[in-house]
């Protein structure tokens, strides 16, 4: 191992990469713009549809009710619903979403509210359809409204104070610092596309560095220089970290930036969720900076793994095939990590991916289980270690440089 | 000095088996000599090539460049040796200056002897037009200029070529020829793989006919004239294979 040569194939990787597009594309482009599109881009496009979708009156079906004409009104009169005429089956007008809800009064339905006998309001919706269910809230709403109206009349009427409906309020209050309410809500988010990332970053120059110069031919025109092969290999691996972690910094950068700018202009309708005395969820900077220092080993492991699967490859395209899917397999415990109730422990701090995307979530939040870091740190240099060698060890098959 | 005894390089196909793709080759080149290894496609010549550039590992056999063996001291048989093939190709993306610096800093050069070696190639090949234009826009007239700058910057005592008129225009092929001939009139040890009967005899001094991984003839030009009774070389090279039922059964295989 020759630390002149390293540098000397280092620096012409560099070189070389920083003219090439596509390089540049993954490894400053789509972080520095992609991250501030998809998050306001995508949260402002979805809190507009669900604005939308809240203002919007709910179209709803009513089913008999003729008996009981005050409800009735009441509903058409409400303008958070709009009832439509009865046309057609209302089950399949719901289930193609042309009406969101429908609503089923029973038989003598105002008679029974002064009858005092029990009877069934029956709402028909979409489960899961986002509409519909808003809609059937709604309808759930108005209709205890209805209630807790009869009640009151029924106990007024006995000459009882309506409070004995409500002996006592509830209340919610957070007791979670700003930060580990910040955690909890983006700690699964930035981890996962760090761990992305990280991998698209690594992913281009991998195969341009190896399948993309075999079919070239300039492997071989590199082959023949006096340089040992592990001084190669090692060279190459450092241009791939360098476009890993230039990515990841630059993402990091780019997510401060869009929250920085994201406060700036929801400064306001912050204060005044402050002062209704609501938490602002933050992030914790040393939490950041625990991200990146895990995440490093993890880069050195996706670019040597990297780089030794599209040696493999004859050419860039047949090393896309291989590497693709690879994509899935790194986002499945990415997102693993981001489903309630996946705690970190001693196994799972053995599962790689995994474990970064669990350290991650409590590290955001403030919350540094040292023991786990340490298991989490030092297994992820090992499969590092493991993967580097295995790369070194491809450089020197000659059945995988000159696949025939 | 190239000396070959017994090379013999097998590979392992899961479909085919076995290929001895160089099957127990001896051949010795001097210095100020160029070694013809003539063959058909798929005879064995680039593997015999790249098994001397320690490219490849031999099964068995050895091989000794520059005095150095290619089994124990590989970087150095490489620091010894100029490898140009039609599958070496220049980086696209850097210019011919830094390409040529490159491998010169590959080979251990010091920044003045690379910046001196580099204006005595490109006064010679007459690249200084050139030499700060990335290599993508090259003419293949310019590109295999750069990669005879790129094979000389360290000035080897051997030089390897492996059909490096592959494909090239009439102009361009004339000059790597006149290129080799340089070469060898330097007292260079050269090795020159074709399956062109001209180059062979316009060029070669000592021609090895190779046929399905093994050196069936050696002699000079006369020698092998002589032998099969033949003064056309194409006609020499089929006598010396078995005849043209042996060259066709070879290529289909």
């Amino acid at each position: 191992m020759k630390w002149n040569f390293i540098l000397t194939i280092y620096l012409k990787e560099l070189k070389d990469s920083l003219r090439d597009r596509r390089t540049l594309i993954s490894m400053i482009v789509i972080p520095t713009l992609l991250i501030p599109v998809l998050i306001f881009g995508v949260t402002t496009v979805m809190s507009k549809v669900m604005k939308q979708a809240r203002e919007e009156a709910t179209t709803v079906i009513i089913i008999n009710g003729s008996d009981s004409p005050t409800v009735v009104a009441a509903l058409r009169a409400d303008n958070r619903f709009r009832v439509v005429t009865h046309a057609g089956d209302y089950k399949q007008l719901i289930s193609e979403k042309k009406v969101r809800v429908a609503v089923e009064i029973p038989p003598g339905f105002e008679t029974s509210l002064k009858s005092s006998t029990p009877q069934t309001v029956m709402i028909y919706h979409y489960q899961g359809e986002l509409k519909s269910g808003m809609g059937a809230g709604e309808l759930d709403k108005f209709f205890r409204a209805v209630r807790d109206k009869s009640v009151e009349a029924r106990l007024t009427e006995r000459g009882l104070p309506s409070s004995l409906v409500k002996p006592f309020e509830i209340k919610w209050e957070n007791v979670a610092p700003p930060e580990k309410v910040g955690g909890n809500a983006f700690g699964g988010f930035i981890p996962y596309f760090i761990i992305i990332l990280c991998f698209t970053g690594a992913m281009y120059p991998a195969m341009d560095l190896t399948a993309g110069e075999k079919e070239r031919g300039t492997m071989e025109t590199l082959l023949c220089s006096p340089v040992s092969r592990i001084n190669i290999v090692l060279g190459k691996f450092l241009m791939v970290l360098t476009a890993s972690v230039t990515t990841i910094l630059l993402s990091i950068l780019s997510m401060g930036a869009s929250a920085a700018i994201g406060i700036m202009s929801f400064g306001q309708q912050a204060t005044a969720a402050k002062a209704a005395g609501e938490t602002i969820p933050t992030i914790d900077p040393l939490g950041l900076l625990g991200v990146v220092a895990m995440v490093a080993p993890v880069a050195v492991l996706f670019a040597a793994l990297l780089l030794a699967i599209s040696l493999f490859a004859k050419s860039y395209k047949e090393a896309q095939s291989y590497v693709s899917p690879l994509i899935i397999v790194i986002i499945m415990p990415a997102m693993l990590a981001t489903l309630p109730g996946i705690e970190l422990n001693v196994k799972l701090a053995l599962v790689p991916i995994l474990n970064l995307s669990l350290v991650c979530k409590e590290m955001l939040s403030g919350v540094w289980h040292w023991n786990l870091i340490a298991v989490i740190f030092s297994s992820s240099c090992l499969y590092a270690a493991v993967a580097l060698a295995f790369c070194v060890k491809m450089f020197n098959r000659e059945s995988v440089m000159f696949r025939a | 000095m190239i000396e070959a005894r017994h090379l013999t390089k097998i590979f392992k196909d899961k479909k085919r088996g076995e290929i001895r793709a160089v099957d127990d080759v001896s051949f010795t080149c001097r210095p100020g000599q160029i070694y013809g290894l003539l063959g058909a496609n798929g005879a064995g010549k680039t593997t015999t090539l790249r098994l001397l550039a320690t490219l490849l590992q031999p099964t068995s056999g050895a091989a000794t460049l520059a005095g150095h063996d290619i089994a124990t001291a590989a970087e150095k048989v490489r620091a010894n040796a100029g490898f140009l093939a039609a599958s070496t190709a220049l980086y696209g993306r850097l210019t011919a200056r830094e390409m040529i610096t490159y491998f010169g800093r590959l080979n251990s050069l010091s920044g003045a002897e690379i910046k001196t070696r580099l204006k005595l190639l490109a006064d010679e090949l007459d690249m200084h037009e050139f030499l700060d234009r990335r290599c993508d826009k090259f003419s293949t007239g310019m590109k295999q200029k750069t990669s005879i700058a790129r094979t000389l910057i360290h000035d080897p005592a051997v030089m390897i070529f492996d059909e490096p008129t592959l494909g090239l225009d009439v102009m361009t092929a004339r000059s790597i020829v006149r290129f080799v001939r340089e070469c060898r009139n330097r007292g260079k040890t050269v090795i020159y793989s074709t399956h062109v009967m001209s180059e062979v005899e316009k060029l070669c001094d000592f021609i090895g006919i190779i046929h399905g991984g093994r050196l069936v003839a050696e002699g000079t030009l006369a020698q092998l004239q002589q032998r099969y009774g033949e003064q056309d070389m194409e006609e020499v090279f089929v006598k010396a294979v078995g005849g043209e039922a042996a060259l066709t059964a070879a290529l289909n295989t």
